[in-house]
């Protein structure tokens, strides 16, 4: 058995050798992208005065979920800042933002197809499967070859690590729109096109949403683990700590690090459920409207219910 | 009115491996069971026409291809094998462009479980087809709410479907439907889901529209009284096969075969029935211009104590009694006219069953059944009306009338007879006496 022995990890090391020589303007490219994308992120996060986003943090978490999330999300901030995390923060939220509006732009049309293609998502399934259960730190080898040591790497990792989740729940999303209400689109004579945008797309948005947060919370573990690619933030400081045996450096980051999880997650989820959240103001907003809507139309539909069904009892507040 | 909608030829619909083979092996006479290995077939052999104005019902169990036949008809379903032509276009096989065209164009659906879209205000629901049709926002919106209103859901259309209840969405299913302003309208079990009592007044409802929108419609249930309740035409359909199709009147009275008279059993008789379907000949009647003593004579034969009276044309005039008549003979005049007195009670012939029941209890005579015209065309004995509600092949056609009882007289005579025998059984004589007086008695056959 010594003789035998298949050479997996040399075609490996061969292609990612062949793809770095021979696609080098590729590389390139994505790189500059890439830079330019999250540097571009982190100065404008940098340069925003620290209290008036602190402020905008607070302004969404209340915008759609409720007033006591922008207190915590307040509070969270002025932690992280109070610990000297801040920059380090702003770089890794910088790099979770576009890694994840990356992961869900390629996400999100590859769901849809493999939703309406089963030959697609025939495919799909053991690629997504393989990415999503090989273990990260793997990703960054042949990501520091291409784009060497700092931020792109980093990215392209976490891009890789974080898409599975976005892709199967947009197709389970559309898949799991009611068929009848599909049928009904075909029957009145809509295009696949506008199906989708119409009917699918609307219908599975809050699954496609709890794929997003999925998206979102994935790339934020793997950022950290992209610090040890080098790229600058929190994962950076956590690595630096892991290296020195520093104990208190490691729980700062760590902590800074669930402060910002939580803020995205309660925000990416309200944002899926946005009935759910009564109390926000986008929700009070709507109310206000629908109330006053409401008002109008009920004293009509309370006369229409009498001419439509004389026999029935009126009906308490007119909707049942 | 006969002017034909739609047509289906020779349909076949198989799920499955080799459809095409499995078709030429049904068409070869092999069975549905037969043919399994090569896929299942949903629809075998189903020929109908649908005719423009018509409600077209189709009445099968669940599995019986009902739900498959009718969208074959808007292309929901590509057919195997045969030919389906809307409105003179062929549907089987055109290109996928075509049929949405048509599909926006001449036929549009409601659905069982409504199939509104949540995320949209009714409204813009019902204004949804006119959206695919390219139509503008305020024009399609205007039409929306005037459609809303005809079903009688005005100022509802603010709401989001979820807040009406379910009676409610499916008035917004079929204001959708109409909103698409399509000839054809399919109605796929489209009352099914809803509990009994909204479910009737649905019923009711769509019959009222398609009296001022003359749709032609294609009603899918498996509820053979619903079938009955709206259908001009039922086709019964059993495992995948049409086994009947007729008139509610033909299915109930002249089902083709076990299986439609099974299901006939559970039919409401009254509700279906109508005075057409039970009435006999109009008797006694006489005519305007005919003397007492006719009229006498007619009372006496059909054992009445009053008789019709028509004018030209059976035109229905009046009734006279006997009691009145034995007085104008008396007088020795000869004109009927003197005596008339209205009809307290008269039905038109497409009246149901159910409503007939008092009107002939409250009718002196056998209730005279008139046409549209006001013509005496049939009257309907309380027997006859009681024998129409059993099941059974002869129920509706014309019964014999059971013996009139012995006069008074006659009575009184025998009693007095038997009182001088020495303790006879008076079943016997009665029975002797009874059958001494059958040569008068004539059945109601004989008399015809």
């Amino acid at each position: 058995m010594d003789g035998f022995r298949i050479p997996i990890g040399d075609w490996v090391a061969g292609a990612v050798a062949w793809v770095k020589d021979n696609l080098e303007g590729l590389l390139d490219f994505i790189s500059f992208i890439v830079k330019f994308l999250v540097n571009g992120l982190t100065e404008v996060l940098l340069g925003t005065p620290i209290v008036v986003l602190i402020i905008i943090a607070a302004l969404i978490a209340w915008a759609v979920r409720s007033l006591w999330m922008a207190l915590g999300t307040a509070v969270s901030f002025a932690l992280i800042l109070s610990m000297g995390l801040w920059v380090g923060a702003m770089q890794t939220l910088s790099l979770v933002i576009v890694a994840a509006l990356v992961a869900v732009v390629i996400a999100i049309p590859l769901g849809i197809w493999s939703a309406r293609n089963a030959t697609v998502r025939a495919v799909l399934k053991p690629i997504l499967d393989f990415m999503q259960t090989m273990p990260a730190m793997v990703y960054l080898i042949p990501a520091i070859v291409f784009f060497s040591i700092g931020v792109v790497p980093g990215l392209v990792a976490t891009v890789i690590f974080a898409l599975p989740p976005g892709v199967r729940m947009t197709e389970l999303g559309i898949r799991g729109v009611d068929s009848e209400t599909v049928e009904a689109g075909h029957a009145f004579g809509a295009t696949p096109g506008q199906i989708l945008r119409g009917i699918q797309l609307p219908l599975a948005m809050p699954t496609i949403m709890a794929g997003v947060n999925q998206v979102i919370m994935l790339s934020l573990s793997m950022a950290v683990i992209a610090g040890m690619a080098g790229a600058d933030g929190l994962g950076k400081l956590v690595v630096e700590a892991i290296a020195t045996v520093n104990i208190g450096k490691g729980a700062e980051a760590g902590l800074a690090v669930v402060l910002l999880a939580v803020f995205l997650d309660r925000v990416t989820a309200a944002l899926g459920t946005p009935g759910e959240f009564p109390s926000s103001l986008l929700g009070m907003v709507n109310r206000r409207r629908a109330s006053q809507q409401a008002s109008k139309a009920d004293a009509a539909a309370e006369a229409a219910r009498a001419v439509a069904s004389p026999h029935r009892a009126p009906i308490g507040g007119g909707a049942v | 009115m006969t002017e034909t909608a739609l047509e289906a030829r020779h349909l076949f619909k198989v799920f499955g491996r080799n459809p095409s083979q499995a078709v030429r092996r049904l068409k070869a006479g092999e069975s549905r069971t037969d043919t399994l290995d090569a896929g299942t077939a949903a629809v075998i052999d189903a020929s109908f026409t649908v005719n423009r104005g018509e409600i077209f019902v189709i009445m099968g169990l669940s599995g019986s291809g009902k739900s498959t036949i009718i969208r074959m008809l808007n292309g929901l379903h590509d057919i195997t094998d045969g030919s389906v032509v809307v409105g003179g276009d062929e549907i089987a096989g055109v290109p996928a462009s075509r049929l949405r065209e048509i599909r926006r164009e001449n036929v549009s659906m409601v659905f069982q479980h409504f199939a509104l879209l949540p995320h949209r205000t009714v409204a813009a629901n019902v204004a949804y087809p006119l959206e695919l049709k390219g139509v503008g926002k305020t024009e399609r919106m205007a039409k929306a709410d005037e459609v809303l209103a005809m079903v009688g859901l005005d100022g509802w259309g603010d709401k989001l479907p979820s807040e009406l209840s379910g009676g409610m969405q499916q008035r917004v299913g079929i204001a959708r439907a109409l909103a698409a302003d399509t000839d054809i309208l399919l109605m796929d079990e489209a009352f099914s889901a809803l509990d009994p009592l909204i479910r009737r007044e649905m019923q009711e409802q769509l019959l009222e529209l398609q009296q001022k929108l003359q749709k032609t419609i294609v009603f899918i249930t498996h509820d053979l009284n619903e079938a009955m309740f709206l259908g001009d035409r039922i086709a019964v359909m059993r495992d995948g096969r049409i086994v009947q199709i007729g008139t509610p009147e033909d299915i109930l009275t002249d089902p083709a075969n076990d299986y439609v008279e099974q299901f006939v059993q559970d039919v409401d008789r009254a509700r279906v029935l109508t005075a057409s379907n039970v009435m006999e000949r109009p008797r006694p009647v006489v005519a305007d211009n005919a003397g007492p003593r006719t009229a006498l004579r007619q009372m006496r034969d059909a054992y009445m104590s009053a008789a019709y009276v028509t004018g030209r044309d059976r035109k229905l005039l009046g009734m006279v009694t006997d009691r009145d008549a034995v007085k104008l003979v008396r007088k020795g005049e000869t004109q009927l006219t003197s005596i008339l007195k209205p009809v307290p009670q008269s039905v038109s012939e497409d009246e149901v069953l159910m409503n007939l029941f008092v009107p002939a209890v409250e009718s002196q005579l056998p209730l005279a059944v008139v046409d549209a015209e006001g013509r005496l065309t049939g009257v309907i004995p309380r027997v006859t009306l009681l024998a129409a509600l059993g099941t059974g092949p002869n129920s509706t056609e014309e019964i014999t009338l059971p013996l009139p009882p012995v006069s008074h007289a006659e009575i009184a005579a025998v009693l007095g007879e038997a009182a001088d025998a020495v303790a006879p059984s008076s079943t016997v004589v009665l029975g002797e006496a009874a059958d001494a007086v059958a040569p008068d008695v004539a059945t109601e056959e004989e008399v015809r």
